[in-house]
């Protein structure tokens, strides 16, 4: 590897790489997410976390925006509709669309507003993504709902692997922290619900996160809050 | 330019008015994510120049005229505030923003991956706090570096440097009273790693030999900037603290 690039001290040997950094000239490597191949070198297209498995180099983003892919459990607000359609706020780009036949109730036409209104928080599963990063989204799903209480904790989308932590770990931490309920949507949204002095633990801790996922030791910070 | 004036930006050492000799520039100062709710921002301070600029998006574009089937847009606003310099200044786009908003989107365009994200908008604000003399240069470096911190994909970053001509001797990075007072300025935008070149514009007349002085001087300039905005990104995500 090629350039001037530090260990973020992380122990896991990923080394901090910024747009325009040159990676590697030997031509066996290859370009993951993040990379691109520019005459003939590795380029870093963003400022990340360069990761090598295998022969491939990646880049994990140190901050993003959502991109949606078909799937994803995402927590979306309701943004506007029209007689048989709501407009969903999911954090990406584009609003996504939540067609009346894919609402969990039966809606006759023009009655939309009787069931989800503007503002409205939803639980909901991204159906399909195009090419141009529009996406439609369905209600129709076990445990899929309009979520009527607790409130919804923004963190950046590519830190969701650190809440929810090794096999589950810190987002069992999490939940026994505040005891509270919690549930995960890859845009970044997470609903907390439960004791109000416990949910302002909860946010407390993912106060922590938000800051300091990049820094190793994110494990012992948060058990520390257990303990104040 | 103003011509000499009464003004004697340099004297027979060779020193300038505010302690530099003739190929220092001043000095220069980034910090990322110094505004939390922006996708990405960074503060330059550039001598006197303090700049702020905020990245949003990627976004839906509206009106849905502006959108690009194949492509995003980016949208860059750059201005003054009134009290960023000893006169006022009006409040709004002007002839000068105008302009340097747009040739600052030129710049950004030629290295950020738009085609990642059609029919979408990012939006570029440049806020300009104080002023003195370069703050284009500043203004497309803070924007450069914003896009970094926003996690916008980008082939490099792209670092704004300006050199002159007082007294018929080529300054690089010029001050308030050079850039007044002197023959020539002549701004440009350089991709450090591979030493492209994505802006430049020239006011005053540059002989063959000047030029090519200004351009060494940007070049060298460009990597002292360069190395300040890796350490900024470093010190933001390399876990210095």
């Amino acid at each position: 590897m090629t350039g001037d690039s530090t260990s973020n001290e992380s122990g896991k040997g990923s080394t901090l790489v910024y747009p325009g950094q040159r990676l590697s000239a030997d031509g066996s490597a290859q370009a993951g997410h993040g990379v691109r191949l520019i005459d003939g070198n590795l380029v870093a297209m963003k400022t990340g976390n360069m990761v090598r498995s295998g022969n491939t180099v990646t880049i994990e983003p140190l901050s993003s925006r959502y991109v949606p892919r078909a799937s994803d459990l995402v927590v979306g607000y309701i943004e506007g509709m029209t007689n048989n359609i709501w407009f969903v706020d999911i954090g990406a780009a584009f609003n996504a669309i939540l067609p009346m036949s894919l609402a969990p109730w039966k809606v006759e036409f023009g009655a939309v507003r009787q069931h989800l209104g503007i503002g409205d928080a939803i639980l909901c599963r991204v159906q399909e993504v195009d090419e141009t990063h529009s996406s439609v989204v369905t209600m129709k799903g076990m445990g899929l709902r309009k979520l009527k209480s607790g409130f919804i904790e923004e963190i950046p989308p590519h830190i969701i692997g650190k809440v929810i932590g090794k096999g589950g770990g810190m987002l069992q931490q999490l939940k026994s922290l505040g005891q509270s309920r919690m549930i995960i949507g890859q845009n970044g949204r997470i609903w907390i619900d439960g004791e109000l002095s416990g949910m302002s633990e909860t946010r407390k801790a993912m106060d922590v996160i938000r800051d300091t996922a990049h820094l190793p030791g994110l494990n012992e910070r948060v058990a520390a809050l257990a303990t104040e | 330019m103003g011509g000499y004036g009464d003004i004697q930006c340099i004297d027979e050492n060779g020193i300038r008015l505010d302690g530099r000799t003739a190929e220092q520039m001043r000095e220069v100062e980034i910090e990322c994510g110094v505004i939390p709710v922006a996708d990405g921002s960074a503060r330059v301070k550039w001598g006197k120049n303090e700049v702020i600029a905020a990245v949003y998006g990627p976004m839906e574009a509206h009106p849905r005229k502006i959108q690009r089937q194949d492509r995003a847009i980016l949208d860059v606003r750059y201005n003054m505030a009134p009290f960023s310099t000893t006169d006022r200044i009006r409040p709004g786009f002007n002839r000068r923003s105008r302009e340097i908003s747009k040739v600052t989107a030129d710049a950004l365009e030629s290295v950020v991956d738009l085609e990642l994200y059609p029919r979408s908008k990012i939006r570029v604000e440049i806020e300009i706090i104080c002023a003195e003399a370069g703050t284009r240069c500043a203004g497309i470096t803070a924007a450069s570096m914003a896009l970094a911190d926003a996690g916008i994909p980008m082939s490099d970053m792209v670092v704004s440097v300006a050199s002159g001509k007082v007294h018929d001797i080529v300054v690089c990075d010029l001050n308030k009273e050079e850039d007044n007072y002197g023959e020539a300025d002549l701004p440009m935008g350089i991709l450090p790693m591979t030493g492209e070149l994505v802006f430049l514009q020239m006011d005053g007349d540059l002989n063959m030999e000047q030029f090519q002085q200004a351009w060494d001087y940007n070049m060298e300039s460009a990597k002292e900037v360069h190395a300040v905005m890796v350490e900024a990104l470093k010190r933001r995500y390399g876990g210095d603290e």
